[in-house]
């Protein structure tokens, strides 16, 4: 039911942010026209005679990167898959704490609402991007963006981390302490091993990104200098010295990155388990896998560092972080190898969770593939803060996880609401989103190797960017056609919870134990004794067997080897 | 009237769709229970789609390249800048090969292995030789990633400064930048923010600047003074006014210590020039960067430089043109072409227009450029005596703006 309340309240939150990204790309597409609509949402105050101002473009940035990186690949994505899954897949009746749980929804919500909220102020939300750098997030004088506005987006980030930690402590719990009988570590599904890794990484970085807005709210609000120093500001001198906003960029970044991870981590969780269910065949290297996740984890806490090249850290310290950043290439690439050798000689099933699923390794590697250059610090010099990271950061971490969601939402829908989603229009939305996604971003690459700037309202002022208006109008057209798409999907998924064809126990033929519970759900997840576990969650055509599949709690044959136990 | 047809018709296209949707429901119940699973029609069709899109993807990025290609930076007009295009072009090379290699296999494996229920999937759990070789290969490659990139990071940012480099001072406000040249003794003077004033926007502490700051600030509590003792008695408005003034004298002690600073002298000569400054080519020159308010981050794309300016700290970097802006032009076929400094950290609502240009001219038309600019201390000479505080500061401002 939590499960179920994150997802649907992550999804009013992606179309906020969706509609946000698709306001604010009919400026860049279009610079300087009047389009009626931005008037009529955004009232003439933001939008006079429909043109958008850019302290309002600025505050549609932040408030888009902000909703889409916390309130729904973090708290949405997590929220929704370790509450369905950990219980289900790991075979505990509940979550260790269900009053826990509950807290950790309300508090997202709240926080939800605070950020909603924040939009309605005088002064307009925050806007000084997403990851709200002082002074500018600091001193109301800098922009209309950092009064109200930015005291409302501090308080509901405090809230939400509250809901994340809570969530996080009580998804560890739940997997160290609730499995099964015969559930070993190494019989995990990866999913679990994801979600699991995930939220130990949230418990140990957010309290440090509490920190850094607990020390932003002190200097906001109660005179003190933790990030502000030497400021002289409408025309006034700043009395208050002696801080440094790169202390609060280390403090961000130290949960920045983290949290890349706790994006993508239960992306590929999720691709794991629909890809190797419909390519009905183990998913291959299952320990490298777990290797790798945890690789990925340990490495996240020391390469924060590539965020600020350009800040004027000490260049050793940079080649440090270049170093580590680097060493990361190594296990995505064998999750990704893996992921196409599971593919290879499978027997490969394209229902709509699948293709999302391909997409999704498609996104990582392309995405992937260019932080290669970002860690370069030597390279970073040039496409620092440049088109060239969005394009990045946007398809390695934004696709990624979005279409690892869709795959995760096709793929349990059955388990969720009893039913099936309609096959038809999810090819349409896997089609048109994944053209859409790609042709958005991949031409982004282009803008930041002429060196096009993010966050800026508009490039007409750089003649020499005059060449590049054609892309900005492609790029955009491909947005709003997108972002369209998307209801194609809100109208199959609220449609097929009420009227879809009811579903069977076990629709995709798997191995996991969410399968082995009744379609309609019951107190407790099982209605007799819990299941017992007595192999690993990946014999799909195991030779020998009559079906393509096996769950867990068929006890191993006489002489039959657990494939989890590397032999 | 326009919004509300427009809700209506969005109204009435869902309910069109939900009405073919009954009908499509009521058809496919007639044929029977409904199956979970992709029928073989569905399972080729997008089977063949992986292909399609596969060709789409790859056709889309070589038209990408060859429409937009000629309009990425021109060829890199500072020395270093060609050895991180070369390591750039190092790097694509692989990154390239990695890319178009993997996607052939992620979008062909599924096409060639489209389900069959006649066939079995291979069980193939893992292989110690293949993981292990994928773990090394991409080790081997990041390791020459990882040293030819950070012997490039290491030249560009951890060798000593050049002692005959020029020195340029860039300093960005909400939303400008000023350039400080360091004059005829090639050194910076000092600055410091308390003594910002609008004659001196970079706070430079020069014997003459030291003194009118001064004066300023007492003129100032002098003002606010008279405006005390007309204020009500314990309103708001005398607290603020006794607040104000407590201020201003603990600005004033602050200022006055600056007199025991060294060098007071060496700002004189300093020279500073707004919205476009000169360079010589072939000279090494070494930025330095502060702010006086928000962070900002100057950045030179057609140098390959850039550097955050962050409020309290000085960030340095330095390069050597080689290619002047008339040279460039011929390179690039464009007369008007110009290099620029841009802010590339997001600073506030005219972020995307903070600009200043940049020309690099052969070293005489250089000098005599800079023999044509004010120094900082003729701003304070010319109308010291002659004009009122609020009209001197005027004209000292337009006087160091125009006097390029």
């Amino acid at each position: 039911m939590i499960s179920k309340q994150f997802l649907i309240t992550g999804m009013i939150m992606a179309i906020i942010g969706m509609v946000m990204s698709s306001l604010f790309r009919l400026q860049l597409g279009w610079q300087g026209e009047s389009f009626w609509i931005l008037n009529f949402l955004l009232g003439d105050k933001w939008a006079p005679d429909g043109i958008l101002d850019p302290n309002m473009y600025l505050a549609l940035v932040t408030i888009h990167g902000t909703i889409m990186v916390f309130f729904l690949l973090t708290g949405g994505l997590s929220g929704t898959f370790a509450n369905l899954l950990l219980p289900l897949q790991i075979g505990a009746r509940d979550m260790a704490s269900g009053f826990i749980n509950m807290l950790s929804y309300w508090f997202f919500l709240g926080s939800s609402v605070v950020m909603i909220a924040s939009l309605f102020v005088e002064t307009g939300p925050a806007s000084g991007g997403w990851t709200v750098y002082p002074p500018l997030s600091a001193l109301p004088q800098a922009m209309p963006g950092s009064g109200l506005g930015m005291t409302l987006w501090l308080v509901s980030m405090s809230l939400f981390i509250v809901s994340s930690l809570l969530g996080g402590l009580n998804y560890v719990v739940t997997v160290i302490n609730l499995r099964t009988k015969g559930m070993t570590m190494t019989r995990l599904p990866l999913s679990v091993w994801a979600l699991f890794i995930t939220a130990v990484l949230g418990v140990l970085s957010f309290p440090v990104l509490f920190s850094a807005a607990l020390l932003l709210i002190f200097d906001r609000s109660f005179g003190t200098a933790f990030y502000l120093s030497d400021i002289h500001i409408a025309g006034e001198v700043m009395e208050r010295t002696g801080g440094s906003p790169i202390l609060y960029e280390h403090l961000f970044w130290f949960l920045g990155h983290p949290e890349v991870y706790i994006v993508l981590l239960p992306a590929l969780g999720i691709t794991s388990e629909v890809i190797a269910t419909n390519s009905r065949k183990p998913i291959f290297g299952y320990r490298a896998m777990i290797g790798s996740i945890l690789a990925i984890a340990f490495l996240s806490f020391i390469v924060w560092g590539h965020h600020m090249f350009m800040t004027g850290m000490n260049p050793f310290l940079g080649a440090v972080f270049t170093f580590t950043t680097l060493l990361i290439a190594i296990p995505s690439a064998v999750k990704a190898f893996n992921y196409i050798t599971t593919l290879w000689k499978g027997n490969v099933r394209f229902t709509p969770a699948m293709l999302f699923a391909i997409g999704m390794v498609s996104t990582f590697i392309s995405g992937g593939v260019t932080g290669i250059i970002l860690a370069d610090s030597a390279l970073d010099i040039n496409i620092h803060d440049t088109y060239f990271v969005v394009a990045h950061f946007h398809i390695v971490m934004g696709l990624s996880a979005v279409l690892a969601m869709f795959a995760g939402v096709y793929h349990w829908f059955p388990k969720m609401y009893g039913r099936l989603m309609n096959r038809k229009l999810g090819y349409a939305h896997f089609w048109v989103t994944f053209v859409c996604a790609y042709g958005v971003f991949f031409p982004q690459h282009f803008l930041g190797l002429a060196g096009v700037p993010r966050r800026y309202y508009s490039n007409s002022e750089f003649p020499m960017f005059d060449d590049l208006v054609s892309i900005n109008e492609l790029v955009s057209i491909f947005a709003i056609v997108g972002a369209i798409a998307q209801f194609i999907f809100m109208f199959n998924f609220f449609y097929s919870i009420f009227r879809g064809p009811k579903s069977s126990a076990n629709p995709w033929g798997s191995n996991t134990l969410e399968w082995t519970t009744p379609v309609e759900h019951v107190h407790g997840n099982w209605p007799g004794a819990l299941p017992v576990v007595h192999r690993w969650a990946y014999d799909y055509s195991k030779p020998g067997k009559d079906q393509d599949f096996v769950p867990q709690t068929v006890p191993l044959e006489e002489g039959e080897l657990d494939g989890g136990a590397g032999h | 009237m326009i919004t509300f047809l427009i809700i209506l018709s969005i109204v009435l296209a869902v309910l069109a769709v939900g009405q073919l949707m009954r009908v499509f429901e009521a058809t496919s119940k007639l044929k029977g229970e409904v199956s979970p699973l992709p029928t073989d029609a569905e399972n080729k069709y997008q089977a063949k789609m992986m292909l399609v899109f596969l060709f789409g993807y790859f056709s889309f990025f070589v038209w990408l390249v060859a429409r937009y290609g000629e309009f990425l930076l021109p060829e890199s007009a500072s020395e270093h800048g060609i050895v991180l295009d070369n390591l750039l072009d190092f790097n694509w090379y692989i990154i390239i090969l990695v890319f178009v290699i993997t996607h052939v296999y992620l979008f062909y494996f599924p096409f060639k292995y489209v389900f069959n229920k006649d066939r079995k999937a291979y069980y193939y759990t893992h292989s110690n030789k293949l993981e292990l070789l994928w773990t090394t290969v991409p080790a081997i490659f990041l390791s020459v990633i990882i040293v030819y990139g950070l012997s490039a990071w290491v030249d560009i940012t951890m060798d000593e400064t050049p002692k005959d480099a020029i020195s340029i001072e860039l300093y960005p406000k909400q939303f400008d930048w000023t350039a400080r040249y360091a004059g005829v003794d090639s050194t910076l003077g000092n600055s410091n923010y308390n003594m910002i004033s609008t004659s001196n926007p970079l706070g430079v502490i020069t014997p003459a600047s030291l003194a009118q700051k001064i004066a300023e600030i007492e003129a100032e509590i002098a003002e606010f003074e008279s405006e005390l003792s007309l204020a009500p008695e314990g309103g708001l408005k005398q607290e603020e006014l006794t607040e104000l003034i407590a201020k201003r004298n603990r600005q004033r002690e602050k200022v006055k210590s600056f007199e025991a600073l060294e060098g007071l002298n060496r700002g004189n000569d300093d020279i500073l020039v707004k919205s476009e400054f000169l360079i010589p080519i072939n000279r090494e020159v070494a930025f330095e960067f502060r702010s006086r308010d928000v962070i900002h981050s100057a950045y030179m794309p057609h140098f390959r430089a850039q550097m955050n300016c962050v409020p309290g700290m000085v960030t340095e970097f330095h390069f050597k043109p080689i290619i002047t802006t008339d040279q460039m032009r011929e390179k690039t076929q464009n007369p008007e072409f110009d290099y620029i400094l841009l802010c590339n950290k997001i600073c506030g609502a005219a972020h995307y227009n903070m600009q200043m240009t940049i020309k690099v001219v052969e070293e005489e038309e250089y000098n005599k450029w800079l023999a044509e600019q004010a120094t900082f201390n003729d701003g304070f000479t010319v109308s010291d005596e002659t004009a009122t505080t609020e009209e001197k500061s005027e004209s000292n401002e337009i006087s160091m703006i125009e006097l390029k």
